[in-house]
């Protein structure tokens, strides 16, 4: 199975609208050892609807998750996420290449608030492991 | 911290990443990509075994920036995952956060912006690649 160029500039559906909650954002924090006091979430914690976009992605092109390693991630925040937020998450592939029998995919995810403006934007590459 | 300034290294900070941490963040995260929780998985698809989450690390450089600068806004964060943390059934994996203070640009009625770069290690190999972190901080 390879993936072809035609992957490249398209958008995929938007993730269902995520409320982020204190509770939520306190386990996040707790899973990485530290403890949530109140406030904004951490820098990375886009990457929950990221991460949704990205199973989106997945499942439209019939891919599977063990079959994906991590290979950049960068977020470009325009304001904090805050509990209370209702997001929602867009991924768009921005690029494809092959070397060494796996694919190699640039993703672009954008991540809205309720009012429809841009609280982050996400680039991920994800390495689809060949079938070696 | 008072106001950052260019060549200030940051306090090195020391995380274990442990198994359960690995399970407890797919929980938190939504990344239930089993190479993070079962060897047999890991193995199955040519990994050295069950390796943290990428973004579990950048989670932890993420903490040792906020500590750093409490009162900073993280405008921009970024890596690459050059290699892998794998973290053993027993014990854990240590993670260690290095940071320097790269630029502190002002910006014309609001706070400055500041360049942390990061060097994120495990068992003296660096597992993030560039990792990079924009931060606006309050004035004075």
């Amino acid at each position: 199975m390879s993936l072809d160029q035609s992957l490249v500039g398209r958008a995929f559906a938007p993730t269902a609208p995520y409320a982020v909650t204190e509770e939520a954002v306190a386990s996040f924090v707790s899973a990485t050892g530290g403890q949530y006091a109140g406030g904004p979430a951490p820098a990375t914690f886009a990457i929950v609807l990221a991460f949704e976009a990205m199973n989106g992605f997945l499942a439209a092109e019939e891919l599977e998750l063990r079959r994906i390693v991590h290979g950049d991630q960068r977020f470009s925040y325009r304001r904090p996420v805050r509990p209370g937020d209702v997001l929602t998450a867009q991924l768009s592939v921005t690029g494809l290449r092959q070397i060494g029998g796996n694919d190699i995919i640039s993703t672009q995810s954008e991540v809205h608030d309720a009012d429809g403006e841009l609280v982050c934007s996400t680039s991920a590459t994800l390495v689809h492991r060949g079938q070696a | 911290m008072s106001t950052p300034t260019v060549g200030d290294a940051l306090p090195t900070r020391t995380f274990t990443v442990t198994r359960e941490d690995l399970v407890r963040y797919a929980a938190a995260s939504g990344d239930h990509n089993p190479i993070h929780q079962d060897e047999a998985v890991a193995l199955a698809v040519g990994l050295p075994g069950v390796i943290a989450h990428g973004m579990y690390t950048m989670a932890l450089a993420a903490r040792a920036v906020a500590e750093w600068l409490p009162d900073g806004e993280v405008v921009e964060f970024g890596t690459k995952f050059t290699n892998p943390v794998l973290v053993p059934a027993d014990g854990g994996a240590e993670v260690l956060v290095a940071g320097t203070v790269k630029a502190v640009d002002e910006e014309p009625g609001q706070g400055p912006l500041v360049t942390v770069v990061l060097e994120v290690t495990c068992a003296g190999t660096k597992v993030l690649g560039m990792p990079r972190a924009v931060l606006r901080v309050p004035c004075g």
